[in-house]
C-alpha cells in the first residue's frame, strides 16, 4: 500500500501521491465505483491484480483470480450482468485470450472495463503494437471504445472515464495502457470523492412483464435489469430480438448490429476527445496517443527553438476514431506527422483522414522504447526539406 | 385441450423447441421443470446458463434469466454471478463437449473451489450441434464424423474427475431411467456447493447413426440400457464385467465451505 494514513480503507484516496501507474489505475477504478475484479497473472499488469486483491475487499468488493484470462473476462461479464461495476487487467498476450469474452460483452451490452498494458511479444518493453487488436479483436461487427492515457495521472483519470463510458453506453471500454506508464511512478493528485463524476447504467422502471432487455432507440442504449430479479432476460451472443430471444430474421440481425455499433460511432466526438497544443500557428502537427505524446512535447519545443512552428494533437481516445477533429487539424497545417510505437498502424487511419488535405509523414518505430525527441525532430525536418 | 402444467415455465413463443425427434434434451428439460414445480425453486431469482451446443439450448426455453452462446465458459460466468450475488441460484446446462473439452479447466477449478452451482452435464457422447464429432466422452473406437476409422482415444470418466477435483456432489443418471434421474437431479439442486450430475443421454441423429448404425431412438436407448449398471449392482461384479460399463448412481455427497472469492477481507485481524 501507498502511505495514505487514515484514508486507507476509503474508496477515494484523496490527496497528493507519488504512485505507480498500475496502482493509479486501481485507485481510479475504485473511485469510479468498481466493486468486482477478476484477472490472471501477467507482467506488466500484476500490480493491478495485487493491489485490487488488497483494496477491493476493504471497500466491500470482490477480487477473484481466475484460472486463466477466459475465466476472468467471463467472470466480469457475469458479475456486470448481476449489477457490478467490473474490471479486468491484462497485458498483450493475455488480451489475446480475452477477445472472445469482449465480443460477448459487446453483443449482450455488458458494461465492463479492460486494462491492457501493452508489452513486446512476451517481454516487458514499451510498445503500442496492439492499437489495432484492441479495435478489431473480437469477431463480428462491433465498435470499441479505447482510451489512451499518457501518464500516471491519466491512468487514474481515464480509468474513471472508462467506467463512466462503459456504464453510459453499456459496452466494454478498454484502457490502453503501456509498459512505460504502467511501471512509472509519478505525481498523482486524487480529488475529493464529491468532485469525481460517476455515471451508472440506467436501470429499468418497467415491470418484468413489460420489460424488453434489448429495446432502445435506433442508436440507443437499452435499460438494464439485474440478473436474478425476475425479469427473465436472455443474454445470448447469438443474434437476438428486443426480448433477447435468438432470432435469425435479417432485419432483426441488422437492427441489432446497427444499434450496438451506432451507439458508439455516432457519439465518437463525445467519446474520443482530443487536446491541441500550440496548434494556433502550427505548420506541422504531431498526432500521437499514449506515452508517445510525451516525446512529442519535447520535439515540439526543440522545433520551436529552431523556428519551426510545430503543434501537438493528443488523442485521448483512439477508438472510435475522432475523424472530424483530426480532419480539422489537417485542414490548417502543411503536414501531419503520425507518431507511434509500432510499425505504423494508427498512422494509416490518420493518413486516410488527412489524405488530400495536407502532407503526411510518419515517426513510427517499434524498438521497445518510446521515441527520443531528436528522432521526431528528424522527421519534422525531413518533411520540411 | 388440456395444457401441460409445466408450460407456464416455458417461453411459449419459442416453441416448438429445436431438439431432434428422440433427443434426450427434452427429457432433461421436462425433468428439471417437474422439480421446479415441486421444489422451492424460484425462477425469478435463478440464472440458467448454457454455453454452446444442443444441451446449451435447454435454458433458452425456460422463463428465467439466461446466459447463452459462448462455448465452455458457463462456469466462468457463474463465478462472477455467484460472487456478486450469492443468493442467486445458478443452474448450468452443459453438453459433454462444453463441460469436458473446451470448458475442462473451468470444470476442475470450479470443483476445487466448491462453487455453489448445479451443473447438469448432458452426455450424449459426441459434439451433436456441429454434426457428430468425437468428444472427450466418446467411447473408445467409436465411429464419429471426425473418427471415421474409430476413435483412437479413451474417454474421460467425468464423475471421477469431478470427485478428484473436489466436487461435493457427484452423480450419474441416464434418460433411460427418468425417475432415477429425477431423484438425483433433485439432490443436486438441493445441494449446497458444486453439484455435478452427468446425464447419459441419447443422440439418435448423430451418435446413433455414426457410432451405432441406427438413427432410431428406441435402439439407441436399448444400447444405453445394455451398457448401464446401477451402483448397487456393481458390488457383485468384477473388473472385467465392469469394463466398458457406465455406472449410474450417487458417488459423492458431502459438505465443505463454498467459494466466496479469492480474497476475503478480515479487517483488524490482519
Amino acid at each position: 500500500m501507498e502511505a495514505s494514513g487514515k484514508n486507507e480503507r476509503s474508496r477515494v484516496l484523496s490527496g497528493i501521491h507519488f504512485m505507480l501507474g498500475n496502482y493509479a489505475c486501481v485507485e481510479g477504478a475504485l473511485a469510479a465505483g468498481c466493486d468486482f475484479f477478476a484477472g490472471y497473472p501477467i507482467t506488466p499488469a500484476n500490480e493491478i491484480s495485487e493491489r485490487m486483491s488488497q483494496r477491493l475487499p476493504e471497500v466491500g468488493g470482490h477480487f477473484f483470480q481466475g484460472e486463466d484470462e477466459l475465466c476472468s473476462i467471463y467472470a466480469i461479464s457475469g458479475a456486470s450482468l448481476a449489477g457490478a461495476k467490473a474490471m479486468t487487467a491484462t497485458a498483450s498476450a493475455g488480451y489475446n485470450y480475452m477477445q472472445e469474452g469482449i465480443g460477448y460483452a459487446v453483443a449482450v451490452e455488458a458494461p465492463i472495463v479492460i486494462v491492457d498494458v501493452q508489452r513486446c511479444r512476451g517481454e516487458n518493453f514499451a510498445t503500442q503494437a496492439d492499437v489495432m487488436q484492441m479495435r478489431w479483436g473480437p469477431s463480428g461487427d462491433h465498435e470499441m471504445i479505447v482510451l489512451a492515457p499518457s501518464s500516471v495521472q491519466e491512468l487514474f483519470d481515464y480509468t474513471i472515464r472508462a467506467f463512466n463510458l462503459a456504464e453510459q453506453y453499456r459496452t466494454p471500454v478498454i484502457v490502453m495502457s503501456e509498459t512505460t506508464i504502467a511501471l512509472m511512478r509519478e505525481r498523482l493528485v486524487i480529488p475529493g470523492a464529491s468532485e469525481i463524476p460517476i455515471v451508472t447504467r440506467k436501470k429499468t422502471q418497467a415491470s418484468p412483464e413489460a420489460y424488453l432487455p434489448f429495446k432502445a432507440d435506433v442508436y440507443g442504449v437499452p435499460e438494464f435489469a439485474e440478473l436474478g430479479e425476475g425479469y427473465h432476460s436472455i443474454y445470448s451472443l447469438n443474434p437476438h430480438d428486443e426480448k433477447g430471444n435468438i432470432d435469425w430474421d435479417p432485419d432483426v440481425f441488422e437492427g441489432l448490429y446497427k444499434r450496438i455499433t451506432g451507439k458508439v460511432w455516432e457519439n465518437r466526438n463525445v467519446i474520443s476527445t482530443t487536446k491541441l497544443f500550440n496548434m494556433e500557428d502550427a505548420d506541422i502537427a504531431l498526432i500521437a496517443y499514449g506515452s508517445e505524446v510525451r516525446p512529442c512535447f519535447d520535439a515540439m519545443a526543440l522545433a520551436r527553438d529552431r523556428g519551426i512552428k510545430v503543434g501537438v494533437m493528443k488523442l485521448e481516445g483512439v477508438w472510435p476514431v475522432p475523424e472530424e477533429a483530426i480532419r480539422d487539424v489537417a485542414k490548417n497545417v502543411r503536414a501531419v506527422i503520425s507518431v507511434e510505437m509500432n510499425i505504423g498502424k494508427y498512422a494509416k487511419v490518420i493518413e486516410r483522414i488527412c489524405g488530400g488535405l495536407c502532407k503526411t509523414a510518419r515517426a513510427t518505430i517499434n524498438r521497445g522504447r518510446i521515441h527520443l525527441p531528436q528522432e521526431i525532430l528528424n522527421v519534422i525536418e525531413k518533411v520540411l526539406s | 385441450m388440456k395444457k401441460n402444467p409445466l408450460r407456464k415455465y416455458l417461453r411459449e413463443e419459442k416453441l416448438p423447441h429445436m431438439f431432434c425427434p428422440g433427443c434426450g434434451c427434452g427429457q432433461v428439460l421436462n425433468t428439471f421443470l417437474q422439480l421446479v414445480d415441486e421444489l422451492p425453486i424460484d425462477l425469478n431469482s435463478t440464472v440458467a446458463i448454457g454455453g454452446v451446443g444442443c444441451t446449451a439450448r435447454i435454458p433458452v426455453y425456460i422463463k428465467t434469466d439466461v446466459l447463452h452462446g459462448v462455448h465452455g465458459r458457463t462456469l466462468a460466468w457463474a463465478t462472477g454471478i455467484k460472487l456478486q450475488k450469492p443468493q442467486t441460484r445458478v443452474v448450468i446446462f452443459a453438453g459433454d463437449g462444453d463441460a469436458a473439452s473446451i470448458g475442462g479447466n473451468h470444470f476442475i477449478q470450479a470443483a476445487r473451489r466448491n462453487l455453489d452451482v448445479t451443473m447438469l452435464v448432458v452426455n450424449n457422447l459426441n459434439f451433436a450441434m456441429t454434426g457428430g464429432q468425437v468428444s472427450p466422452l466418446t467411447p473408445a473406437a467409436a465411429v464419429t464424423m471426425t473418427t471415421p476409422y474409430g476413435s483412437g482415444e479413451p474417454p474421460f470418466d467425468l464423475c471421477k474427475i469431478a470427485e478428484a477435483a473436489g466436487a461435493t456432489y457427484v452423480a450419474r443418471a441416464s434418460t433411460i431411467y427418468q425417475p432415477h434421474m429425477k431423484g438425483l437431479m433433485k439432490s443436486a439442486l438441493l445441494h449446497e456447493g458444486f453439484a455435478v450430475l452427468e446425464i447419459l443421454s441419447q443422440c439418435p441423429t448423430h451418435f446413433g447413426r455414426y457410432a451405432l448404425n441406427t438413427g432410431e431412438p428406441g435402439k439407441v436407448l436399448d444400447w444405453m440400457r445394455s451398457i448401464s449398471v446401477m451402483t448397487d449392482k456393481t458390488k457383485n461384479m468384477d473388473a472385467e464385467e465392469l469394463e466398458d460399463k457406465v455406472i449410474l448412481g450417487e458417488f459423492v455427497n458431502k459438505t465443505r465451505p463454498i467459494f466466496k472469492g479469492s480474497s476475503v477481507y478480515r479487517g483488524e485481524e490482519q
